[in-house]
């Protein structure tokens, strides 16, 4: 008759694994985290929104300062639910928020940022979603913080909420800008 | 007020319940009988009451009473009866009416059935049974209420997402849950082994009719499944180690190894701890799969929409059933005397063997599932696992078990000779040269596991029927005594050939449709023509029209082979009115060989162009076929007489106690 | 009950519309498409395989070669573009996982936070056989034990067994 421990082992390789769900509950397996933290923005050029007002922006524009990059369409409907917090961002004034327009119609694009309050330092128009995938974009919004060296420091999946605007993205520029 | 009355028959089932986990298991403790008759009656209303929950919520579907939650979500007055009557299952809240249903059918069937089993074992098994139907009762009520009301009533439903608008999938969650809760039945059997502190002949001769039930009825759910998959998502794959069909294929592996080492303690009196541990671990292995669809902690395309507290609670419930049940094994579990002994090479040994590899697959499985779960939970990076790695890691642990699989049933019980056994396989050596060496001629080049998938599968069914013909002395006897031999034979003897030869059949399948299937992309203009896999497909063109709540495209393909027209295949491309949602539906025409299968895509540009896919699938009958054929020969085990007759009286009781002391 | 309610059918929505702006684009494609389809069948052989290799990231447990999703068909183009261009298939690959990280690989990569996963079936498998081939030997023992215990046979009692031996049948 083997020893009595090895009766014990199911139970052990069970608890174990029950310690990990637990653990678990408290991830969303659908959040990818980016493969591009610190490292630098890819090297880009977007137009602006035809028919709409600036000379868009690039990746030369992302230096020098901590940025925010905030990855929008108007076909997306949490953006909608995010863009008063994007605002309220961007009249902080502690870090210009420029707006990727991603895979957009210009005309629709414009109409939901006239509905909707363009506070957007510059808007770009990423129409066939290429500079998207540069940055590792793989749904809308989300929103990128870039320090001063260029270098993407936090990615936000999903919209913001006022909570992780006050408790993430505004704590993480602050330090940034030190 | 159905959904009231089905309400309250919840609560009360769960009253009920609560009854038949305590009273007749200490009355099975102290001897008290009619708290152990308790039991039964207790059983037939839970049953009642579940039944009447369960047929309150069919009501108020088949009308579609949308001032119920529940129906508003997942239902449509548009949609056809058979799927508001299927819908009451497809979704969370009613996929665990389902569950405890089937719960109390089994533990009822105990009831009504199990008049040779000892009474105190029936008490014990059937409180066992009532606590897991209590905490599943708990939490529908407290988290998952099928019944809730919302007011104001909307006017219609928001439909159910129209992949599941399939009598295929219709009946899959069903067949599916009566083998995982079948295998309920298995647990709480060894659950009450072990706290009576016995195991032997008798104990499993008990369980395994309802093993083998819950076995069949998963077989055939898992298989519904991965038919429907293959039919309705359009490219011809049917399996794909999605998570959740992970999670149902994880206890069909530990209800298999179940199955043979139950016949180890029934015939030779051993292996009895370790049999109790896989009937603990194939229905914790069916709990965690309830877990994983529910909880939110694996992405899946079967998953339902998340909630924290589901997940919080049905972890609670694991820990309590599972970590429960684990630390009676580790106490009780060394009190399981065995007295069998035998030597490696036995059949008690290939038995054994059968069960490291299922066991190791179960848990092979398991750990890719939960890999990237137990990564991100400590912190690591995120990983995916897809198929690659499973394929990597299955398919070489089942080609040992398909070789052993010929030479097992060959051999002896207690100690037997390799060396007569393998030289009896000579046939089915023969048989695997000769098929890989034809696969080969015909697909040379192509993926060797294909040919080395046939191969195996033209020895275990070879080597299957030299057993059969080994054991009724075929060419060494007489015919008509080999033929009265024949008819003699048990009917589980049968299935177990029946079950072999069906796995046979089914590997060939798998290994043939998976590498050697032809496909063929491209924009078709009415009058074209293409060849697939020596099949040529003309485009007829497509046109528009409407089924019951949705709209269509139907494309006509006329398929020839050698110049003689083979069939018009008209694969459909819908859009459902509510949701908006596409689905293709494929056109496939079986034959012996392989299946034509046609799919209509966008069009492409103004001349009337499509996009088609068009696919040969070789020997994917053999699939469905071969899996057919291992169930009847579970079903025809299920009916041998042996299950109804209650086992002997136990005349060597005696005799052991001495040999023991 | 009622504070409950009120908050999952919001809740409920929100999540399926988040969902839905993942997932869905303006149109959908219908997995790989003939105008997404390389002239060059040897490229366009390479860029299924890569393809079938790795995950759509909007779908729940596809290839971004079987998937519908926007994302997908991005993605495919994006490889048969770098196949084009002459990459191997390893940089190919490298270029989207140096975007999306390891997670987009169906096939885990093998290095330190993965080496449990793939070694682990086989530590199982080993493990198990060692436990049985313990379990066997220790059988072994004891019917080498059984059979010392019961001692040698008498005279009588092997011309027994001999003639048992001769009449049983094998």
């Amino acid at each position: 008759m083997p020893t009595r421990a090895i009766y014990l082992l199911p139970l052990a390789v069970f608890l174990v694994m029950a310690a990990y769900f637990a653990l678990g509950l408290t991830k969303d397996p659908k959040i990818i985290p980016s493969a591009l933290i610190d490292k630098p923005v890819p090297t880009f050029k977007l137009p602006p929104i035809a028919g709409g007002k600036g000379d868009g922006f690039s990746s030369d524009d992302l230096k020098g300062d901590v940025t925010v990059v905030n990855v929008f369409a108007s076909w997306c409907i949490p953006c909608r639910a995010e863009h008063p917090l994007v605002t309220e961002l961007s009249e902080m004034k502690i870090a210009r928020v420029y707006g990727l327009n991603y895979k957009d119609k210009p005309a629709d694009a414009l109409r939901w940022l006239k509905a909707f309050g363009d506070s957007y330092y510059a808007t770009g128009a990423d129409l066939d979603g290429r500079v998207g995938i540069d940055w590792g974009v793989y749904g809308v919004p989300e929103t990128f913080i870039i320090d001063r060296s260029g270098k993407i420091r936090h990615k936000q999946v999903g919209p913001m909420t006022p909570d992780s605007l006050k408790n993430q993205i505004v704590p993480i520029i602050k330090e940034l800008k030190k | 007020m159905t959904a009231e009355i089905g309400h309250f028959a919840l609560i009360l089932a769960l009253l009920v319940g609560v009854v038949q986990a305590t009273l007749p298991i200490y009355g099975a403790h102290h001897g008290i009988r009619p708290w152990m008759a308790v039991a039964r009656p207790a059983a037939l209303v839970q049953l009642a009451l579940v039944a009447t929950a369960f047929g309150s919520l069919m009501h108020l579907y088949i009308t579609s009473d949308f001032s119920v939650l529940n129906v508003v979500n997942n239902s449509h007055t548009a949609k056809p009866l058979l799927y508001k009557i299927s819908g009451v299952w497809g979704n969370h809240e009613g996929s665990l009416l389902l569950w405890v249903l089937i719960l109390a059918l089994f533990g009822s069937a105990v009831a009504l059935f199990g008049n040779n089993l000892p009474p105190a074992l029936r008490a014990r098994a059937l409180s066992v049974q009532a606590m897991i139907a209590v905490g599943f009762y708990l939490f529908m009520l407290l988290t998952s209420n099928p019944f809730q009301r919302i007011m104001p009533p909307p006017a219609n439903g928001n439909d159910l997402n129209p992949l599941l608008q399939d009598p295929g999938l219709a009946f899959h969650p069903p067949m599916l849950y009566l083998g995982y809760v079948g295998f309920s039945m298995a647990f709480s059997f060894a659950i009450a082994a072990l706290i009576e502190g016995r195991v032997d002949a008798a104990w499993a001769r008990w369980v395994r009719p309802w093993t083998l039930a819950a076995w069949c009825f998963l077989t055939a759910g898992i298989t519904l499944g991965s038919w429907w998959a293959y039919y309705e998502l359009g490219w011809g794959g049917w399996w794909y180690w999605d998570p959740v069909e992970n999670a149902s294929f994880m206890p069909w592996l530990a209800g298999t190894a179940l199955l043979h080492s139950s016949t180890v303690v029934e015939k030779r009196d051993t292996l009895k701890g370790w049999t109790i541990l896989l009937a603990i671990v194939t229905f914790s292995v069916s709990l965690l799969g309830t877990f994983l669809v529910r909880s939110g902690v694996l992405t899946s395309v079967h998953a339902f929409a998340t909630d924290p507290a589901r997940g919080i609670f049905i972890l609670a419930l694991l820990v309590i059933v599972i970590g429960g049940s684990l630390t009676l094994f580790a106490v009780r579990g060394p009190a399981l005397v065995s007295t069998g002994l035998f030597q490696p090479i036995s059949r008690e040994g290939a038995l054994l063997l059968n069960n490291l590899v299922m066991v190791t697959a179960a848990a092979a499985v398991l750990l890719g599932t939960l890999y990237p779960l137990l990564l991100d939970a400590i912190g690591g990076d995120k990983v995916s696992v897809g198929p690659p790695f499973f394929n990597a890691v299955f398919v070489p642990l089942m080609v040992p078990m398909i070789v052993a699989m010929a030479v097992g049933p060959l051999l002896a019980w207690k100690r037997a000779d390799l060396a007569p056994a393998m030289s009896r396989l000579w046939m089915a050596a023969l048989a695997a040269l000769a098929v890989m060496a034809l696969a080969w001629a015909m697909f040379t080049g192509g993926p060797l596991i294909g040919v080395a998938g046939v191969g195996l599968a033209a020895w275990l069914f070879v080597g299957t029927l030299v057993e059969l013909a080994s054991r009724v002395r075929l060419f060494r006897d007489p015919l008509s005594d080999s033929v009265g031999r024949l008819k003699r034979t048990p009917r589980a003897a049968w299935g177990m050939t029946l079950a072999h030869l069906g796995l046979a059949v089914a590997v060939a399948g798998m290994a043939a449709a998976g590498a050697w299937k032809t496909e063929s992309i491209q924009a078709m203009k009415p009058g074209d023509a293409v060849t697939v896999g020596g099949y040529v497909f003309t485009f007829d063109g497509a046109r528009a029209g409407r089924g019951p709540n949705y709209q269509l495209v139907a494309g006509t393909f006329r398929v020839s082979r050698n110049g003689k027209p083979v069939v018009t295949l008209m694969p459909e491309k819908r859009l459902y009115d509510v949701g908006q949602r596409p689905t293709t539906e494929a056109a496939i025409h079986t034959t012996f060989w392989g299946d034509i299968y046609a799919v209509i895509g966008e069009p492409e540009g103004d001349s009337g162009a499509y996009v088609t896919r068009l696919y040969f699938n070789p020997l994917v009958a053999w699939m469905w076929t071969g899996v057919l054929i291992m169930v009847a020969g579970g079903v025809l085990s299920l009916s041998d007489r042996r299950h109804r007759v209650g086992a002997p009286a136990r005349r060597g009781a005696a005799v052991a106690q001495a040999a023991r002391a | 009950m009622t504070a409950r309610r009120s908050l999952i059918a919001p809740a409920t929505a929100l999540l399926a519309a988040l969902l839905a702006a993942l997932a869905l684009a303006p149109r959908p494609a219908a997995a790989v498409n003939p105008d997404e389809m390389l002239n060059d069948p040897v490229l366009e052989h390479r860029a299924r395989e890569i393809s079938k290799g790795l995950r759509c990231l909007v779908c729940q447990n596809q290839s971004i070669d079987d998937s519908d999703a926007d994302l997908a068909k991005d993605l495919r183009i994006i490889v048969r573009e770098r196949l084009k261009a002459g990459d191997s298939d390893g940089a190919v690959v490298d270029f989207v996982v140096s975007r999306y990280g390891d997670f987009v690989l169906l096939r885990p990569p093998f290095k330190m936070a993965t080496l449990a996963l793939w070694i682990g079936p086989a530590l199982i498998a080993l493990g198990g056989s060692a436990a049985m081939i313990a379990y066997l030997r220790r059988n072994r023992r004891r019917v080498a034990g059984d059979a010392a215990k019961v001692g040698a046979l008498t005279t009588d009692e092997q011309r027994r067994l001999a003639k048992l031996m001769q009449d049983g049948a094998p």
